[in-house]
C-alpha cells in the first residue's frame, strides 16, 4: 500500500473520533441536536481531506501516519472545545481553516526549506522582536500575571511564541549545522564528562540568555521552559555531548531558582505549586484556584471519567465557573473529568506516537540541518504538551501553553499546522527514492 | 542514537505525566473529592435527590423539589412545627441540623466504595425516605398547648422508646435561606435537648425510685414533715411554710413534701442516687439518633458553673433530692424518667427513626426497640405508679385528670428570677393510662408569674395526652 493511501486510512480513526465525540455531546445535550452541529463533523473532515490530497499531490513521500495522528489529535480538540463552548468551537473551525491554507502555503513555498537557512538572521532576529512584543505598551496583552499575547484588532489576542519557537528551530538547525563540529572537537575530560572548551559555551549562554529574558520581561515561564528545552534537545542530537545537556539544565535551574525566589508572579506560581489546597493561597489573586481545580477535576473523573458533556464547569444556577481557562490552559483537566485516567492517558499516546513519528523523520533525514529541524519541531511539542500537562498535574509550576492542536486558540492551530508542514517537508524529502 | 536518547527521555517524561494523572485520579481521588475546597463535591451532593422525611401518619416533613441544573433543594411543608425535629440542610452553606444531619446518610441513599474507584457513575442518585416516630397531630396539640409560651413537650411511647412529640418553643423557620444564621427569625435551639431546667420536684420521682428500689423505704413508710429542717447546714422549708407532721412517702409525693424527700434522698445517699441517675440516663448524652452537638447530658452543675461529678461530696444530695441544688436536666430526660416508671422500670432507648424505605418503596431498616436500662424493678415501678397516680387524682396534679382515663404524674415548680420576684419554672411529668401506659410525656414551660406545675405545665399536658390516647395509641 502506497504511504499517501495509508495516510488516507489512517484518517479512519480521526472521522470515527470526530463522530463519536459530536454524538455523545448531542446526547449530553439532547434538548439541542441540531444538524447544524451535526455539520461541524462534516465540514471537519472535509477540511482534512483536502489537506490529505494536497500532501498526496506536493509530497508523496512524506511520512504517512504524522497526519492523520495530528487530524485525530485536531478532531478529539474540536470536540471538547465544542463541548465547552460552542461559539469557540466554530472560531477554532475558522482557525482551521485559516492553518490549513498557511499549511499549504508553507508547503508550496518551501517546498525546497533549506532555503530558510538563507534567512536564519532576519528569522531569528523576527522571532526574538515578535517574542518582546507582548512586552510593549499599547499593544502587549497582561493576563494572569504574564505577557502572553498581543492585541491584534479584529483577530483578538495574538500569542507570538508560537511562531517565535519555529523561528528559533529553524535558526538553530541551521546554526548548529555549521557549528557542531566546532563544539565536540578538543574539551577536557573533567569527571568522565567530555566538556567543550568555555568559548563554544557561546550558544548555550545565547539560548539560556533568551530563556531567562522571557521569565523576566514576560514572565512567562511555560515559553520559557518550552524553547529551551527545545533548544537543549536539539543542542544535545547535534553534538552528542550529554555534558551540554547537564550544564544546560543546571545553569536553566540556577536561574529559575532565582527568579522564582526573586520574581513576584513567577514566585507566586512557585507556591500555588507546592500548596495548592492552601486556603489562604486558594483565595489570592494569582493563587492555586486554577490549579486546585483542575486537580479536583481529574479526581471527579476517576480511571474511566463521566462521560462526554458531564464534566461540571459552572456551578448549576450561577455563572460561576469551577474551572479557569477550561479551554485553553485547562483542557486537559476537562479531558481526564470527562474521559478518565485511560482517555487522557490515550491523548498522550497519540502524542507520543506523534513525536516517534517526528523523530522518526529526523533520522531519516539526510542532511543535518534537516535532522536538527525536525528534532527541534518534535521535541517543541513534545516540551509544549509537557510544560502545560505537567502543569495542570502538578508536575511543575503551570504556566499557560496550550496543549497543541487541541486547545482552543487561533495563534497555536495556526503556527501548529505551519510546524506540521516543515516536518513533512523533511520527512518527504528524507524519504524521497534516491535516483 | 542521540535521537534514540532524545526519544527514551521524552518517553520518561510522559510516563510522569500518566503517573501523575494516576495519581490525582485514582490514588488520592478519594481525599480529594472530600477536600473542602472542592465544589465538585457539592455539586454532586446537590444533585442527590434526598429522600422524604415523613411523620408516622406519612405527613411529609421534608422533600426535594428540582433547583435547576440537574440539582434538588429541600422544602419543609410543615415549617416551623417539626423545625426543630426535623432540622433543615443547606449543603451550599455546609450548614445542617436535626434528623437532616443525623440522617443525612440514609436520606442520600447508600453509597457504595465502588463509586469512588469508577467516578461518579450514579448521576440521578436518589435517596431513602426516612419515616420518623413523631405524631404530626400530637406535635400540633403541642404547638398549640403550648400557645406561644417558650418551653417545650416531650412525649415517648414509654414501650418503645419512640419520639411521639419534641416540640419546642420559639421555633424557626426551616425553610428560611440560612435558618440558623444571623439576622434569622425564630431560635434553633432545641429545648428539648439541649435545655438547662431545674427540674423541681419532678426529679422526685428520681428519689422514689430509688428510695423505694433500694429496699430502705415503702411507700407506707412515714417520715417527718415538719418545716424547715436543716439540709447541707442551711435551712429547707416546704411550699408555704407548711409543717406536715409524720407522713407516708405516698403522701409526701402527692403533695410534693420538700422536707421528706430531701431526708430520703440523704438516706439514700450520694453513691445511690448517683447509680440510679445513670440508669435513667443523667450524666450520658441522650441516646437519641439526633445530632450530638443538639444534645446535652443531665447533670448537676456547681456553683462555678462546671458539672459536679456524679456522687461527688460536692453534692447537696438533699436538695438534689427534690429537684434542686443545682440539677439542671433537658425535658427528653425527665420524658424519659417518666416513661422508665411507665415501662416497669425498664427504660427503652428513644429514637425518632422509625424506618428507613428506598425509592423502590422497599424497607430497608426499621428501627427495633432496644432496652437502655432496667431502672428498677416491676415492683418498685408499680408501687411508683400507684404513687403518682394519687398525684393525679387527689394532689397537686389534679389538672390533668382524663375522663375514664387514669394519669400518673408529678408537678414540678422551680422558682427562678430574683429572691421575691416570684417567677417560676412550671412543669409537668405524666404518663397515662395508668395501668397500661402508652404516652410518657414532659411539659416544662421556661418561666411563669406565679404559676405552679399543676397550674400551668398541666393542662398543656392533658391536652397532649388526649390527642394522642384519642389514636388509639
Amino acid at each position: 500500500m502506497s504511504a499517501r493511501n495509508r495516510e488516507l486510512l489512517g484518517l479512519i480513526p480521526a472521522s470515527l473520533l470526530v463522530t463519536a465525540g459530536f454524538a455523545g455531546v448531542f446526547i449530553q445535550r439532547s434538548n439541542v441536536i441540531s444538524n447544524v452541529s451535526l455539520t461541524y463533523g462534516a465540514v471537519f473532515l472535509g477540511l482534512c481531506l483536502v489537506a490529505h490530497v494536497v500532501i498526496r499531490f506536493t509530497l508523496p513521500h512524506a511520512d504517512p501516519y504524522l497526519f492523520p495522528l495530528v487530524a485525530a489529535l485536531a478532531c478529539f480538540g474540536i470536540v471538547v472545545v465544542y463541548r465547552i463552548d460552542p461559539t469557540e468551537a466554530r472560531r477554532q473551525a475558522e482557525w482551521f481553516v485559516i492553518g490549513l491554507i498557511l499549511f499549504v502555503a508553507t508547503i508550496v513555498i518551501f517546498r525546497d526549506y533549506r532555503k530558510l537557512e538563507r534567512y536564519r538572521y532576519t528569522i531569528v532576529a523576527f522571532s526574538l522582536l515578535i517574542l518582546a512584543l507582548p512586552r510593549v505598551p499599547g499593544i502587549g496583552q497582561y493576563s494572569n500575571g504574564a505577557y502572553l499575547a498581543i492585541k491584534v484588532p479584529g483577530l483578538g489576542g495574538f500569542q507570538p511564541e508560537e511562531f517565535a519557537k519555529i523561528g528559533l528551530v529553524i535558526f538553530l538547525a541551521s546554526y548548529l549545522r555549521d557549528t557542531r563540529q566546532l563544539l565536540v572537537t578538543g574539551g577536557r575530560r573533567v569527571l568522565g564528562l567530555t566538556l567543550p572548551p568555555i568559548k563554544h559555551f557561546g550558544p548555550i549562554l545565547v539560548i539560556w540568555g533568551v530563556a531567562m529574558g522571557i521569565m523576566v520581561l514576560l514572565s512567562d515561564m511555560g515559553s520559557s521552559l518550552m524553547l529551551y528545552g527545545g533548544l537543549l534537545a536539539m543542542l544535545y542530537v547535534a553534538t552528542g555531548r550529554i555534558s551540554f545537556v547537564l550544564v544546560g539544565l543546571a545553569a536553566f535551574a540556577l536561574g529559575a531558582w532565582y527568579l522564582g525566589t526573586h520574581i513576584p508572579h513567577v514566585h507566586a506560581r512557585v507556591e500555588d505549586w507546592l500548596h495548592p489546597f492552601d486556603p489562604r493561597l486558594y483565595n489570592a489573586g494569582l493563587g492555586s484556584f486554577q490549579i486546585a481545580n483542575g486537580i479536583f477535576a481529574q479526581a471527579a473523573g476517576g480511571m474511566f471519567g463521566q462521560g462526554f458533556g458531564q464534566a461540571v464547569l459552572i456551578f448549576p444556577g450561577t455563572n460561576f465557573h469551577l474551572i479557569p481557562a477550561p479551554e485553553t490552559d485547562m483542557i486537559y483537566a476537562v479531558i481526564t473529568d470527562e474521559l478518565g485516567l485511560f482517555g487522557a492517558a490515550a491523548l498522550l499516546v497519540v502524542y507520543l506516537l506523534f513525536i516517534a513519528r517526528g523523530l522518526k523523520a529526523a533520522v531519516l533525514a539526510r542532511d543535518s540541518f534537516s535532522t536538527l529541524l525536525a528534532t527541534g519541531l518534535t521535541a517543541m511539542i513534545a516540551i509544549q504538551v509537557f510544560v502545560i500537562v505537567g502543569g495542570v498535574t502538578r508536575v511543575i509550576p503551570l504556566t499557560g501553553v496550550t496543549l497543541p492542536f487541541v486547545s482552543y486558540g487561533g495563534s497555536s492551530i495556526v503556527a501548529n499546522f505551519v510546524l506540521l508542514a516543515l516536518l513533512l517537508l523533511v520527512s518527504d524529502r528524507a524519504r524521497r527514492p534516491v535516483v | 542514537m542521540p535521537i534514540g536518547r532524545l526519544f527514551a527521555v521524552i518517553v520518561v517524561m510522559f510516563a510522569l505525566l500518566v503517573f501523575f494523572t494516576t495519581r490525582w485520579t485514582v490514588i488520592d481521588a478519594a481525599s480529594l473529592n472530600n477536600n473542602h475546597l472542592n465544589r465538585l463535591t457539592l455539586v454532586s451532593q446537590l444533585r442527590i435527590k434526598r429522600g422524604k422525611i415523613l411523620a408516622s401518619d406519612g405527613t411529609v416533613l421534608a422533600r426535594s423539589v428540582p433547583a435547576g441544573g440537574r440539582t434538588w433543594k429541600r422544602v419543609y411543608p410543615t415549617g416551623s412545627l417539626f423545625a426543630q425535629a426535623v432540622g433543615y440542610s443547606n449543603l451550599t452553606e455546609g450548614s445542617a441540623a436535626g434528623l437532616e444531619l443525623s440522617d443525612g446518610p440514609d436520606l442520600r441513599g447508600l453509597q457504595t466504595g465502588l463509586s469512588s474507584i469508577f467516578g461518579q457513575l450514579s448521576s440521578n442518585r436518589v435517596g431513602d425516605d426516612v419515616y420518623t416516630t413523631l405524631d404530626a397531630r400530637g406535635q400540633r396539640a403541642a404547638m398549640q398547648a403550648l400557645g406561644g409560651q417558650d418551653g417545650s413537650v416531650v412525649a415517648l411511647n414509654p414501650r418503645n422508646g419512640a419520639v411521639l412529640v419534641m416540640y419546642s418553643n420559639p421555633s424557626y423557620n426551616n425553610n428560611g435561606a440560612n435558618p440558623c444564621g444571623k439576622g434569622a427569625v425564630g431560635s434553633c435551639f432545641n429545648r428539648a435537648t439541649q435545655a438547662s431546667y431545674a427540674p423541681g420536684s419532678t426529679f422526685k420521682i428520681v428519689t422514689a425510685s430509688a428510695a423505694l428500689d433500694s429496699g430502705l423505704y415503702t411507700p407506707n413508710s412515714t417520715i417527718n414533715g415538719n418545716s424547715p429542717i436543716t439540709v447541707s447546714g442551711v435551712p429547707l422549708a416546704n411550699d408555704g411554710g407548711q409543717s406536715w407532721g409524720f407522713q407516708s412517702l405516698t403522701t409526701a409525693l402527692t403533695f410534693s413534701i420538700n422536707t421528706i424527700f430531701a431526708q430520703v434522698a440523704e438516706r439514700v445517699g450520694r453513691g445511690r442516687m448517683a447509680d440510679y441517675m445513670k440508669r435513667f440516663g443523667f450524666y450520658s448524652l441522650p441516646p437519641l439518633d439526633y445530632p450530638p452537638t443538639e444534645m446535652r447530658a443531665s447533670d448537676v452543675i456547681g456553683f462555678n458553673g462546671k458539672a459536679i461529678p456524679p456522687g461527688s461530696p460536692q453534692e447537696d444530695i438533699g436538695r438534689i433530692g427534690i429537684g434542686q441544688g443545682g440539677l439542671s436536666v433537658t425535658p427528653l430526660q425527665m420524658a424519659m424518667v417518666a416513661a422508665a416508671v411507665a415501662n416497669g422500670g425498664k427504660l427503652m432507648t428513644p429514637h425518632l427513626t422509625a424506618r428507613v424505605v428506598n425509592s423502590a418503596g422497599a424497607t430497608v431498616k426499621t428501627i427495633s426497640p432496644s432496652v437502655y436500662s432496667q431502672v428498677m424493678s416491676a415492683t418498685a415501678a408499680h408501687e411508683l405508679t400507684q404513687m403518682m397516680t394519687k398525684v393525679v387524682e387527689e394532689g397537686t396534679g389534679t389538672a390533668v385528670q382524663l375522663t375514664g382515663i387514669s394519669v400518673a404524674g408529678k408537678t414540678g415548680t422551680a422558682s427562678i428570677g430574683p429572691t421575691g420576684a416570684n417567677l417560676t419554672e412550671p412543669s409537668f411529668v405524666a404518663f397515662a393510662p395508668a395501668e397500661n401506659p402508652r404516652v410518657a410525656i414532659d411539659v416544662t414551660v421556661d418561666r411563669s408569674q406565679g404559676g405552679f406545675g399543676g397550674t400551668v405545665a398541666a393542662p398543656i399536658a392533658k391536652a397532649v395526652l388526649q390527642t394522642l390516647l384519642a389514636e388509639g395509641r
